[in-house]
Formats: C-alpha cells, structure tokens, sequence
C-alpha cells in the first residue's frame, strides 16, 4: 500500500501532466484511477484545489461515473453485458451462472479479493454476444463453459 | 516472395480470437522460414465469420474465416484446398449487396497507413473542401441531404450553419462516440477500421464552421478504438490533416476524450457537460450547443456516422449522396444487424430496404432457428417490432410513422423464446440505472416503471393503465431522449405482444 504522501506526490504529477487542459477533470481521475486501481479519497481535495473546484464537486463528478472507483477492485474483474443484444442470446441466464458460481452479486468482490463481478452496459460486441470484458480482455460468443474457464483462471 | 495477410484488430474480431490467430501466423511463418506481412485491418462487418483472414493473391483477396489458431498452417499452402476458404471477399453476397460510401475503406486498409487511405480515395473531400468557402462548404453538406446519424436525424447542414454564422472568438467540433446503444457498433468499427476518415470529416465540419478544435468523446468500453484513434491523430498530424490543413493557412487539431460509463452522456448536453469535467447532466435546451456548447462557445455536436459521411459527400459531391435512399432520408446507412441472429454484422445500403429484407434476407433469421418474435430497433430507447410491421422500410420518417425510431440503425433479433414484459421491465430498469437525475419524470419515472411493471406481471390488471399514462408523462415530460424515449420499448412491447402481458395475469 502506498503511503499517503507519496500517493498525493503522484496526484501532483498527473495535475501537472494536465495543466492548462480544458475540462480536464475526466481525464485527471481517469489517470489517477490507472495509477491506484481506485480514486482515494485523499486524492479528491488535492485534484478540487488544481482545479478550483470544491471537493464536494470534485467528489459529485466521480461519483456520477461508473467507471470510477472509490475502492480497489479485486485482484481481476470481470464485467458481463446485460444489454439487449446479448440478453436476446441468453446471457441473463450466463449472468445467474456467473452469480451463481462466484457466489457474488454484482458489484461485489470475493472474500479473497480474486474477483469483482460488474455489469456492463455494451461492448458494441452486439453481433457475437453474449460478450464479456476479463480484465481489459474481450470475449465473445461466451457460454457457460467458456465461462467456468474463465472463472477457473481468476485466482 | 512476402505473404501478406489480413487479419482484424476490430473489436469484435479480437474477441473471437484474431489475436491468437495473429500470433500463430508469425509463428507459423517463424518456423517455415516464410517472410509474412501481417496488417491488422478494420472488420469487413462479416462477424459471424470473425476472426476474418485474408490473403492477398493474384486473383484479389481471398478470405477465409472463421478461423481458429489450428487454421493457419493451411494459409501457407494451397488455398484453394482451406477448409475455411470462401473465396475472394469483395465477391461474397454480404460485400456485393452492400453500397459502401462511409465504410468503403473499412476492412480494406491498414487504418494508420496514410499512404494506404490515399491510394483508396482519401483526402479527396479534404482537399476539395479548402478551395471553398465555408458557406459554400455548409451549402455541400446541406443539399447532400445528411442527417444526424446518431438516432436524432437532424439535418447536419442546418446545425453547421448555425454554428458557421455564430459569432464566438473560439468554436468548437465535437464529436459524439457515447455510442451506448445495444446493437450498434458502426462507430467502432469506423473508428477501429478507418479512423483518418473521422479525422478528415472533423476537419472539414472545422473549416466549414471556423473551429479551430475538435473532440473525439469515445466511451471508455471502447479499449481498441480510443488507441487506434489515438495513434490516427499522430499519423494524421505528420500527414498535415491537422495542424495547418492541407498547407492551407487554416487551423484544426482535435482531441481524443473518453467517457466514464455514463450512458446518458450519448446525449449531447450531458457529453458537452462531461467534457468540461463536469457531471454527465443534461441541459436545457436551448440554449443550442450550436449557440452556447462546449465551454459556453458554439459548438458543432454530430455523430460519428455523420462526420465520416462527409469526405465522400465533398469527394463525390452532393448530388451523388443524395442520389441514395428514399423520402427525406437521403444516402446510405451502415445496418448493424444483431442478436440473435444467423449472419450478423455491418451492412451499409441506402435507406429503404424493408424491415423483413433486412432480418430474414440479409440477417437469415435467428441464430437458434427458431422464429422471429421482436426486433428492437434503434437500442434500448427504439421499439420493439413484430413481424406483421415487417414491411416498414428504414426511413426516419417511415419508423417514426410506426411509433418507433430507427436511432443509430441497430437492431436487435430476439426468436420466440423473448420475454417481452421481461423487456419490457429492463427498458425501465436500464433508464433508472442511467438517469442523470435532473428531471422528474425520468428520475422517479423509471423506478416507478419497474414497479408498475412487476404488478404487471403479478396480476394486477390496474397496474396496465398506469403503465400507459406513465409511459406518456415521460415521453412528453421527460427533458431528453433517455427518460423520453424509454417509452418507445415498454409501449411497442405492450402494445405488440399482449399476450406476454396477459399470460401472467392468467398463471396467477
């Protein structure tokens, strides 16, 4: 765990790395979201003072977002679309599958700290769902023992 | 003599496998000692077919697909005798029926060869377009007929105008990949596939409307099209599309943004929100963004299908587009053709084919075989059709006239097995979880919707009514197309296949 001051020392850097950018809040927390896998809270006050916003807005902007993350995810994430198109080749019964054998509903994280499960909303993978997003990795086509594969796998 | 091999980075392509085939083909080549040229190009939009190979021959580029990593020791024998080998790609039914004007280099080129654009036909827009004048080019783009591909159809002439005679001492292009909607991938693919042609559409919407910058605000669910299209704007700033364009004297650079995974901020108030770093809320209209948009200055919003359009409207001129389509929808339109479906994929023809053309003749039916129920058209916020509404030709107007919306040109096939209440409910689960929160009727709308819904399907045939007068307080209520288009799914649902309404009130 990286201590608090070398944290923020890092939060400085990626301020700068932005400077003079329009409407850069997105991309700031997108970077530090990189760097620490989450965005700290200690972060916040930090970014709302380079940008002369108040924390509060700062913190109302990362909480809008999904993607944003107050706390790390598990070790590996794996996101399953919940959308039309994949819906209408069965992954609704894919995700109860997935629920079912991480023993996880979504957004939670295995007691281990192996496995977040999240839902997704499209790929643009529309044409071969039901689809799925395995740390960064794209899989189409997905069935029930592609699935069980993968799950293996996340250790 | 060097082997040169095709094989998709696209998206959908990669997560079938192309990157295995990949490294097998270098491996291959590695121990037969074999010199091997291996481009990763765009999808020819053939995803049922994806990973795609192609091998460049005498006789044209054969393709061969789907493959697998097993697949490639044949590659580098007789063709003729693979067993996944379909002939030359330009020559199977699902390229030859197609009339590409936006994806007619995609799957064609290497997308970051600027040589490899211009040999196909690229910059010809540009270039054309800086010997005009910037009313002369807003004239181009009005008479072409072009309307907003992301779902609006808004005449893209009329929003350049607004924004060219806008007074503002900075102005903007922005364009809009959020693309959110289940059953669409044409902006990927175009942004996967062949990204300069963005680039130089963005830069001609510049010279047109006197912007000097122009955003890519690309949803972040899109890993290989925010890299690809990074790499572009390198390639295109070394060509001399950005920069000083073309040498001639004028100004446009732009830059790639990526979203957060808020669905709303396909809406284009919200994404001009998102941009400035703010919260994914809509605005009130007006002010137009084309009057006060990103940071308050005139700004041109359109999709990515739309500004891709343009350099072949400026290359082929106006009256060539126009040339397509029926009615008021004028051109071509990419199909992103999905679901449960047996050949699906990306098929650019011009407006007018039939519903049922496209599902049954292009699409073949269901990938499961069994019958048709519904398809969803336009995503999550277009209507449900059956098939006895299979002769409405795609047309804006002629959806619109159904009660429904051909959005962005996606459709979803679902067969027999569709629960259509059970969609029904996700249209309103989906609006609740993506609400910006801003108005009412969308906000608390969209809960109460799943409530109903569920009553619905418990028996409580009180609930029906609600349903419908809720369903009209969002759409006339609601201050932008999610909360008020919402609707569109849960009515055509109800409306279209009652019996998957009242089948439960009969089980209880």
């Amino acid at each position: 765990m990286l201590d608090s001051a070398s944290m923020i020392a890092r939060v400085e850097e990626i301020l700068d790395a932005h400077k003079g950018m329009e409407g850069a809040l997105l991309p700031i927390l997108h970077a530090v979201q990189a760097e620490f896998g989450h965005v700290p809270e200690a972060a916040l006050p930090v970014i709302a003072e380079a940008l002369v916003i108040t924390k509060a807005e700062a913190a109302g902007v990362m909480s809008f977002y999904h993607d944003f993350r107050e706390k790390p995810a598990g070790r590996h994430v794996l996101k399953l679309c919940r959308a039309e198109s994949c819906k209408s080749v069965g992954a609704d019964a894919l995700a109860d599958h997935a629920r079912g054998k991480l023993g996880l509903d979504w957004h939670e994280t295995s007691k281990d700290g192996a496995v977040t499960l999240e839902p997704i909303f499209c790929l643009g993978l529309c044409a071969c769902g039901p689809a799925a997003l395995v740390d960064g990795k794209l899989v189409g086509r997905l069935d029930a023992a592609k699935l069980d594969a993968i799950i293996g796998g996340l250790k | 003599m060097t082997l040169k091999i095709y094989l998709p980075l696209d998206s959908a392509a990669v997560a079938l496998g192309a990157d295995e085939v990949a490294a097998a083909v270098l491996a291959e080549a590695k121990a037969r000692g074999v010199a091997v040229e291996l481009i990763r190009n765009g999808s020819r939009g053939m995803v049922w077919l994806e990973p795609l190979a192609e091998v460049v021959t005498q006789a044209g580029r054969m393709a061969f697909g789907p493959m697998e990593p097993s697949d490639v020791a044949g590659l580098f024998g007789d063709l003729a005798k693979h067993p996944k080998a379909l002939g030359l790609t330009e020559e199977l039914p699902w390229m030859k029926g197609q009339t590409r004007l936006t994806f007619a280099r995609v799957g064609v080129v290497d997308p970051l060869s600027l040589a490899d654009y211009v040999a196909h036909g690229g910059l010809e827009g540009l270039k054309r377009a800086v010997t005009m004048t910037a009313p002369e080019m807003v004239a181009e783009v009005t008479n072409s007929g072009l309307r907003g591909r992301g779902g609006a159809g808004f005449p893209t002439g009329i929003k350049w105008k607004t924004v060219s005679e806008a007074k503002g001492d900075r102005k903007y292009i922005v364009c809009n990949a959020d693309e959110g909607d289940s059953a669409t991938f044409a902006d990927r693919m175009l942004m996967e596939g062949d990204p300069l042609t963005l680039i130089e559409g963005m830069a001609i919407a510049g010279l047109a409307c006197g912007a000097e910058k122009g955003f890519v605000y690309i949803r972040s669910e899109y890993p290989v099209a925010i890299a690809v299209m990074q790499a572009a704007l390198d390639v295109a700033r070394a060509g001399g599309i950005l920069g000083d364009v073309l040498g001639s004297g004028r100004h446009f650079d732009m830059e790639v943004r990526v979203g957060a995974g808020a669905y709303v901020c396909g809406e284009e108030t919200s994404l001009l929100n998102s941009l400035e770093g703010k919260r994914g809320i809509v605005r009130a209209k007006p002010p137009l963004p084309a009057l006060e948009g990103f940071m308050g200055k005139p700004t041109v919003v359109n999709n990515v299908i739309s500004l891709a359009s343009v350099p072949v409207i400026f290359a082929k001129g106006a009256e060539f587009y126009k040339g397509f389509g029926l009615g008021r929808s004028r051109g071509t339109i990419p199909l992103q053709i999905a679901g449960n479906v047996k050949f699906g994929g990306l098929y650019e023809v011009a407006f007018g084919l039939s519903l049922g053309d496209i599902v049954d003749k292009i699409g073949g039916g269901t990938l499961t075989g069994r019958p048709v129920k519904a398809v969803q058209v336009g995503g999550p916020l277009g209507a449900y059709f059956p098939r006895s509404l299979f002769d409405t030709p795609f047309g804006y107007e002629e959806f619109a006239g159904k009660e429904g919306l051909i959005g962005h040109a996606g459709l979803t096939v679902f067969d027999d097995s569709a629960d259509m209440l059970g969609m029904a409910r996700f249209a309103m689960e989906f609006c609740a979880i993506e609400s910006c929160g801003k108005c009412t009727p969308c906000r608390i709308g969209a809960v109460r919707g799943v409530e109903t819904v569920d009553r619905i399907a418990r028996g409580d045939a009180e609930a029906k009514p609600l349903l419908i007068d809720l369903c009209q307080t969002m759409k006339s209520g609601s201050l932008c197309a999610l909360g008020g288009f919402t609707p569109y799914p849960v009515m055509s649902a109800l409306t279209h296949f009652p019996d998957d309404f009242a089948a439960k009130e009969a089980a209880e």
